[in-house]
């Protein structure tokens, strides 16, 4: 494939932002329920 | 899926028995169903873009590029837009000195994070690819500046929700700011027209309705809009979620500091 390394590196630029956005919301959300009492998550 | 806890501790609320929590994340059933739709429409999306799609006439295989580069961009656009709107039921719900409605408030708040990080994405796609296309990473062009200052904009937005106060000034105050920050899109849209720009017109949401694109590459952009609007959703949903229990421990934590005050007056 021509000019893979742009066209493979916009891919990986997209999915390391997914990830990330990923990972901080899921590790965030973990922390914060140990110390929320079960009466203030809406979603249960 | 709430279950008592059948050993209270003493963990929170100043000396006052609380459950300690069972619910230990954000997740639910239909997260879950959510998250796994994302990741096969993510994994299409690689196979077809970089894959079944062919490579375009003039752009050969650099087009691979585009469907990244519009699904990303779609989705900061919806997010501002979802920002906005959030914002105006703020406003709506909170006139004549009601309280603001907070849940609103939050999804507004988790909307424009998403959207500034996608827009962020957008500028660093549109960076390589115009280094493919155009031979440079950036120039200073209509598009691209309005791209840029649509992102400072909501750095901006996204500061001010840190000011200080109570959770009502801070609905109240960014909700004015995502009102006004979302007038910048149609700015970013139509500055191919308005200015002379090194950036093609749109392909697909034209006004003129014809669309100038091989079956494939179109089934792909469209596999790329639906992935990253299935995140979209799904990141909301655990975002806004998350926010609710930043603000539930704030509350609490001063709570606990007033019980703490009145108590040392009263010894």
């Amino acid at each position: 494939m021509e000019d893979a390394g742009f066209i493979i590196g916009s891919y990986v630029v997209v999915f390391a932002v997914v990830g990330l956005l990923t990972g901080w919301v899921l590790r965030s959300g973990r922390r914060l329920a140990k110390r929320t009492p079960d009466a203030d998550k809406y979603w249960t | 899926m709430t279950t008592t806890n059948p050993d209270p501790t003493d963990a929170l609320a100043g000396g006052i028995p609380v459950s300690a929590p069972v619910v230990l994340s954000t997740g639910t059933r239909g997260t879950r169903v959510l998250g796994i739709a994302t990741i096969v429409s993510m994994a299409w999306l690689v196979a077809f873009g970089l894959g079944f799609s062919p490579a375009d006439r003039d752009q050969r295989e650099a087009v691979r590029i585009l469907y990244m580069h519009v699904p990303t961009i779609w989705v900061a656009y919806m997010a501002f837009v979802v920002t906005a709107l959030s914002s105006a039921m703020v406003l709506y719900l909170g006139r004549g000195g009601r309280p603001q409605p907070l849940g609103w408030d939050r999804l507004a708040g988790a909307s424009a994070e998403a959207g500034t990080a996608f827009v962020a994405v957008t500028l660093v796609v549109g960076a390589l690819w115009g280094r493919l296309t155009w031979g440079v990473f950036w120039q200073w062009d209509a598009r691209l500046t309005t791209t840029a200052l649509l992102f400072v904009t909501y750095i901006g937005y996204l500061a001010v929700r840190r000011l200080g106060g109570t959770h009502q000034q801070r609905a109240k105050r960014s909700a004015v700011i995502g009102l006004i920050a979302v007038l910048e899109i149609p700015l970013v849209h139509w500055s191919v027209k308005l200015w002379r720009s090194l950036h093609q017109e749109a392909t697909v949401l034209n006004t003129a309705g014809d669309i100038k694109m091989d079956g494939l590459m179109l089934f792909s952009l469209f596999i790329g809009v639906i992935a990253f609007t299935l995140f979209y959703v799904w990141l909301m949903l655990h975002r806004t979620r998350v926010m609710a229990m930043e603000d539930a421990l704030e509350d609490r934590g001063l709570d606990d500091a007033l019980v703490a005050r009145r108590l040392e007056g009263t010894i």
